[in-house]
């Protein structure tokens, strides 16, 4: 299996398609970076005009970790679509490139070749996830220095303390990957299904975009289902974010509001995860391999 | 012994019966040529052997052991090609030869894969990636992948395609060597008959999915029956006159001219026949080529 995955690794790395979305995420937030510091302020008082009136907040509001905030919530929506590209290739690619028939004459089953194949899509999601945390949170710090963490949500405000911030941080990461491996799985289910490359890169971009509206969508008939869709718990890295406060309204530290709705989301992703790639198994060991 | 032992071997899509009730065996140290005209079953036939396409029915034994129970074992034991040279276009040969040693678990030094790349004609070629090689090139890089594990059968489907006149005589020599000096079992396909005439010790035809014809080559292309192409001025009539006659069991359907399948004695006295019957004969061509045969059994006998 090690043997396999090293393999694997090796071929994603050495494709130039698997630096487009190091260079996308790379593009996209420095740009926003270099906006933010060249009109940062203007940008924070348009934030913070409807609250100037009964808040006043001292300190640095445009700081890294604000500015890593924003970050994610823009950029966590196109990631997934980033890992496609990757993962849904790694079986049809080959099955259309014709070398599949040359990994599956090897004295590997195929359940081993494709769970390689699948921990090695897992290590590049992990690993570009890697990047847009450095290069959102790590980077953002460098550049706009640290504070409290403000956050205006539609109908509350929050304020972090700087020291209880950055563990947040990383359970939203530690999140994200469970949320972005679902969507490698995804890629790798329909990456099963098909011989060519751009079908299942366009299935699972497609059935991610489908089951998102589906969540979104604010109807009584989707309600029953909406809770099962792993859409629904993608965006909940959110909830590290959310404190609790005391009596005083005064938020307490190193706490989250809702624990269990972040747990819940791990399960269904999770459930999620196993069902693709236990079906993508299931889809190439039973395929007649006729490319 | 016995290295391929294939049973009852069937393989529907649908309704097509891409092989069917397939029987035969190949021994060790064997080059076994397995002919066939395009669709006629031969690659899925190879597939089932590697284990790419699972059989509707009918068994498999590789090495005396059933390929579905010991799949991974037996190809342990196995290197092949099939069909198309389909590699990593952003890989070098040297790279591709690497990955599948590692691949096959064997530690494979520098200078094996050095060897390997000399022995198929790219040792100058080993730090190029892929992309910029020619078929033939890619073909040879197949070989060299097929070979890398020292494998006791080897499994060569249309090896020699986008091959030149060297490269054509420069695989079919190792195949021979492989044979007689490694004691490699060979299965071979090609649609290059005479080629496969110059090397295979056995042959099996298959047509439609069926098996029309296998044994020795020395044995099928008997040197006492010659296949025999009359040129006349009137085909038509000429034809009449042989259904007319004894010749007539002789007669093999072919859609490009007039074909006998005689002992070489009547030859003769098909000759005489012929200008007594007064047919305008133009000539007589005699031949006993793999390809004759070839043509003859995956052609229907009047």
């Amino acid at each position: 299996m090690k043997a396999i995955i090293s393999i694997e690794l090796y071929k994603i790395f050495r494709r130039s398609r698997t630096y487009i979305a190091f260079g996308a995420i790379a593009a996209l937030i420095l740009i926003i970076q270099l906006g933010l510091k060249m009109d940062g302020q203007s940008y924070a008082s348009f934030l913070m005009k409807d609250i100037n009136d009964t808040l006043t907040v001292d300190g640095k509001v445009l700081n890294g970790y604000l500015i890593c905030y924003i970050l994610l919530q823009l950029l966590l929506v196109h990631v997934p679509l980033l890992v496609a590209l990757i993962a849904a290739d790694m079986i049809s690619g080959e099955a259309n490139l014709g070398t599949l028939r040359l990994l599956f004459t090897t004295p590997y089953s195929r359940t081993q070749l494709v769970m390689g194949k699948f921990i090695a899509a897992s290590i590049y999601t992990i690993v570009l996830l890697i990047w847009l945390a450095f290069l959102a949170l790590f980077v953002s710090m460098w550049i706009f220095g640290t504070d409290d963490l403000f956050l205006l949500k539609s109908n509350y405000v929050v304020l972090i303390q700087e020291k209880d911030v950055l563990w947040r941080y990383v359970g939203a990461f530690v999140f994200a990957s469970f949320a972005l491996l679902t969507v490698t799985s995804l890629g790798f289910l329909m990456s099963s299904i098909s011989n060519n490359s751009i079908g299942p890169i366009v299935g699972t971009m497609s059935a991610i975009v489908f089951f998102t509206i589906l969540s979104t969508l604010n109807i009584p008939l989707f309600a029953a289902i909406k809770p099962y869709l792993f859409t629904t718990h993608m965006n909940n890295w959110k909830e590290f974010f959310d404190i609790k406060v005391n009596e005083n309204n005064e938020a307490i530290y190193g706490s989250i509001l809702n624990v269990a709705k972040i747990k819940t989301s791990i399960i269904v992703l999770t459930a999620h995860i196993i069902l693709f790639v236990s079906a993508a198994i299931i889809i190439t060991k039973r395929k007649d391999i006729l490319s | 012994m016995s290295v391929i032992q294939v049973n009852g071997l069937s393989k529907h899509f649908g309704t097509l019966k891409a092989v069917d009730q397939l029987d035969f065996s190949v021994t060790q140290g064997e080059v076994f040529g397995f002919l066939g005209q395009n669709g006629s079953g031969k690659s899925t036939t190879i597939r089932m052997l590697l284990s790419l396409i699972h059989p509707t029915s009918g068994s498999i034994e590789l090495f005396g052991k059933p390929l579905n129970k010991c799949r991974d074992e037996i190809l342990e034991e196995v290197g092949a090609i099939i069909e198309r040279p389909d590699l990593y276009p952003y890989l070098t040969a040297k790279e591709h030869l690497q990955l599948f040693a590692k691949l096959r678990n064997k530690h494979v030094g520098a200078t094996s894969i050095n060897d390997t790349l000399l022995k198929v004609g790219l040792a100058d070629r080993a730090k190029d990636k892929v992309q910029t090689f020619s078929l033939g090139m890619k073909q040879r890089l197949g070989i060299a992948i097929a070979l890398l594990h020292n494998p006791s059968l080897i499994i060569l489907d249309e090896p020699t395609n986008g091959l030149d006149p060297q490269g054509i005589s420069d695989i079919r020599n190792l195949i021979k060597q492989l044979a007689k000096q490694e004691g490699k079992t060979v299965l071979v396909s090609s649609h290059l008959l005479s080629e496969i005439e110059q090397m295979a010790t056995q042959i099996m035809i298959i047509h439609k999915g069926k098996k029309v014809a296998d044994g020795p080559i020395q044995k099928l292309l008997d040197p006492n029956k010659m296949i025999v192409h009359i040129k006349t001025t009137n085909d038509a009539q000429t034809l009449q006159v042989i259904l007319s006659g004894s010749f007539s069991n002789y007669l093999l359907q072919r859609n490009d001219g007039i074909y006998l399948r005689l002992p070489d004695y009547e030859i003769p006295l098909l000759n005489t026949f012929l200008v007594n019957a007064g047919v305008g004969l133009v000539g007589v061509e005699t031949r006993n080529s793999l390809e004759d045969y070839f043509l003859q059994v995956t052609s229907t006998i009047i």
